[in-house]
């Protein structure tokens, strides 16, 4: 039997052709087989291709992640299906606004914080910050959980882009 | 500039192209200018059915009858939801069809207009894939993109949608010669480092077996006769899904009969003790597995097939292999004689001889008598009296399917259409139509049962209106059988809805068709009975009245693994089901 051990997080970089209703098969895939989505990505990037990027963090055993990318790969808009975590070395980043309210020290020690975090600031009022945060999920995650005390309000992620590091491009 | 046609006219010019001569389906507001085109020209037929559900199944049968896409037209709204029961059945059991479905026009998409649905939304998960069709440029490559992907790599149903406004729109035509898929590439080839992986097993085996599915059928009769020549020279024992029945003659000495939940005792065992499996076509079920962690537990296993998904989802496997079966089983052959293997004669014979063992069981064995049909009798002097004609056979879901598919020995592929992925009662009758449909002079039986008739029953009207000689032949027990069954088994006989009540009379009723309607009851009329069915010119309905108590086995219960067979009813109720098995299906 699997045990919890064997379940891993995985990145997979998924090219479609940009068609109507491809993102709902790729969710629907993920809801109608009981797949995690922990997070996903998805713009146009070839215009004149018509070529979408997917980028799924999802996580599970290695014979549920091999059936995800069978499946993904299954279906008929799907160009191309590439593991991230198992073909090589990739780099992932993510973006975050988080919106922190407060005033006197707390108001200080958060664009402290976001200085050692190299957050910049992109909005500012006398009682509130917009910060803007680059960088992999778990830099994201420890940004937030420091500013939570510090009067966080609200945040939006985009989820993770992630390209394979070296000089070969996918497709 | 190229001459200019309607959307309607680009869509039949498009079937033609395809190779189309027949498609199923319904009139309604949003598909009327298709029903137009088709009223002004002759090389496409129509056959016109009672619900939209019963000409899916029809386009399904035509299609597993022929090797060909079946085509559906329907219309939007209610026509297109009717019609979703029939494409999950498609898409289970890997048919391909492709169904033309009405839509209001593009500017009132979204505005909850009068017949419309989601229809793309709502058969996204239910068909290989789908289309909107919002420009009438693109409907002719839609049209020829859509018969590509339901016929070839994992076949399934293809639902295209067309609005009202684009039906009526003008544009220039297109060939299908012209139109290539981007994206869509099905990988029939198989990596040749895997097939010389799977013969070297296959030379090392001590007690292998062949366990193939509906995808040897799905790949062709060529797959099936190299499948057939191929085993023979292994000399190993072979045992078919339900989907796969007929892809190897059934009274080859080799065959096992069926496999799985009511397979044969045989194939259950030989799987289970098995050193080396190789399946071709088939995707590990729960069906036919039982029990996952007590599934052929000492076994090595090479897996072909075709839709690389299907490898390792329930079953992890040594060597997969993702290609087309007559493809993969070309290769096998010429690399079995190029390396010149050579079985392991004796542990093979010593392994027939275990077998032969089993099969000294008599696992179909029944009781007969004088004073009432068994059912398992009723196919096999269905059975007798067909095999010498050209027959293809259809059922319905429940017991008389498994006894159908215990006591019907299939020689061929394509003879038999049954719905094994999704269970759906009410194929059998519309699957029968349209097997009729593509073989005219062919006797086409529906082995039915009460129950499942009445679900698509209706359908007796197309039977009648195109003349098309079906036989029904009910195997009348008063109860939904499967499910009593069950409650035996598992809800100490607490038959909680499942007695057939109120059935009509159904010799009356096949009048009323302009069908013949006959019944019997006594086993020394079945073989007139049966004789008149077959012998009549018209659609006939048989309704055999046969022993209401009788149950279907052997039977592996849910939960359990395949050396846990009930062999019959002094087996006794509830044997064997632990509490996980309980809540399988
Ligand atoms: C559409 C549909 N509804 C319900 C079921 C569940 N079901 C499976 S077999 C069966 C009983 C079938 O009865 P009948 O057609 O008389 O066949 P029998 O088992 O008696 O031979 C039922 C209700 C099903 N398979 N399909
Ligand atoms: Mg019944």
């Amino acid at each position: 039997m699997m045990t919890q051990q064997d379940i891993r997080t995985h990145t997979i970089a998924v090219l479609v052709d940009n068609e109507a209703g491809v993102l709902a098969r790729v969710i629907g895939l993920f809801s109608g087989r009981g797949y995690n989505i922990e997070s996903l990505t998805v713009a146009e990037v070839d215009t004149a291709e018509h070529l979408s990027r997917i980028t799924l963090v999802t996580s599970g055993t290695p014979m549920v992640i091999e059936q995800i990318k069978a499946q993904l790969g299954r279906l008929v808009p799907v160009r191309m299906v590439a593991d991230l975590t198992v073909e090589g070395p990739a780099v992932s980043r993510e973006l975050a606004l988080l919106k922190v309210v407060g005033t006197g020290e707390k108001r200080v020690e958060s664009l402290r914080i976001a200085d050692i975090f190299r957050a910049n600031v992109v909005d500012s009022t006398n009682e509130s910050f917009v910060f803007e945060i680059v960088g992999k999920t778990d830099k994201l995650d420890a940004f937030i959980k420091l500013m939570e005390p510090l009067g966080l309000a609200e945040i939006s992620r985009t989820g993770v882009a992630a390209i394979a590091r070296g000089k070969d491009p996918l497709l | 500039m190229s001459e200019q046609l309607s959307g309607a006219e680009i869509i039949l010019k498009a079937l033609v192209d395809q190779g189309v001569d027949v498609i199923f389906g319904y009139p309604g507001g949003a598909v009327l200018p298709l029903y137009d085109a088709l009223f002004k020209q002759n090389r496409i037929r129509h056959v016109l059915c009672r619900h939209e559900q019963g000409a899916v199944h029809m386009a399904e049968g035509y299609a597993r009858s022929t090797g060909k896409v079946g085509v559906v037209l329907v219309t939007s709204g209610p026509g297109a939801t009717n019609a979703v029961t029939g494409l999950t059945d498609a898409l289970m059991d890997s048919v391909p069809v492709v169904c033309l479905t009405g839509q209001v026009p593009t500017f009132l998409i979204g505005n909850d207009a009068f017949q419309e649905a989601d229809t793309t939304g709502i058969t996204r998960q239910c068909t290989k894939h789908n289309y909107l069709v919002k420009d009438s440029d693109k409907l002719a490559r839609t049209i020829h993109e859509a018969f590509l992907v339901a016929a070839t790599g994992r076949p399934g149903p293809v639902v295209v949608d067309l609005p009202k406004d684009i039906l009526m729109g003008k544009a220039p035509y297109i060939p299908a010669s012209r139109v290539k898929h981007r994206s869509y590439k099905p990988q029939v080839k198989a990596d040749i480092k895997a097939i010389e992986q799977a013969v070297e097993l296959m030379g090392k085996a001590q007690r292998p077996v062949f366990y193939i599915g509906g995808g040897v059928v799905n790949s062709g009769p060529n797959a099936c006769k190299l499948l057939t020549s191929f085993v023979r020279s292994t000399g190993f024992p072979i045992t078919s899904t339900l989907m796969g029945l007929g892809a190897y003659p059934a009274s080859d000495q080799q065959f096992l009969g069926m496999l799985g939940m009511h397979g044969t005792y045989e194939a259950n065992m030989t799987m289970h003790d098995c050193d080396l499996m190789i399946c071709i076509g088939a995707r590990f079920d729960d069906r036919v597995t039982g029990r996952l962690d007590a599934f052929a537990p000492g076994s090595k296993k090479i897996h072909v097939d075709i839709d690389p998904s299907s490898i390792n989802k329930n079953v992890a496997v040594d060597v997969p292999i993702v290609g087309d079966v007559a493809h993969v089983i070309e290769d096998m052959i010429r690399v079995w004689k190029a390396k010149q293997v050579r079985p392991a004669q004796k542990a093979i014979a010593a392994w027939w001889s275990t077998i032969d063992g089993w099969k000294a069981r008599n696992c179909l064995a029944y009781k007969a008598t004088d004073s009432t049909i068994k059912p398992q009798q009723a196919i096999q002097r269905l059975y007798a009296l067909a095999k010498d004609r050209d027959t293809y056979i259809t059922t319905e879901v429940g017991q008389h399917q498994m006894w159908a598919a215990q006591f019907y020995k299939f020689e061929e592929p394509n003879r038999w259409m049954t719905s094994g992925g999704l269970g759906t009662m009410g194929y059998g009758l519309p699957a029968a139509l349209g097997v009729q449909v593509a073989h005219p002079d062919s006797l086409v039986v529906d082995i039915s049962g009460e129950a499942s008739f009445m679900m698509n029953m209706q359908e007796m009207g197309t039977a009648a209106q195109y003349r098309l000689p079906i036989k029904v032949m009910i195997l009348n027990n008063q109860y939904m059988g499967m499910v009593r069954q069950w409650q035996e088994l598992l809800h100490g006989s607490r038959y909680s809805e499942s007695y057939s009540d109120a059935l009509p009379d159904f010799v009356k009723l096949a009048d009323s068709f302009g069908w013949l309607g006959l019944t019997v009851d006594s086993p020394a009329d079945l073989d007139s009975a049966i004789q008149t069915m077959i012998d009549s010119d018209k659609p006939v309905l048989l309704d055999v009245h046969v022993d209401p108590s009788e149950n279907c086995y052997p039977m592996i219960p849910s939960g359990a693994a395949h050396n846990h067979m009930l062999m019959g009813p002094e087996d006794g109720a509830g044997a064997g089901v632990s509490d996980h098995g309980m809540v399988l299906v």
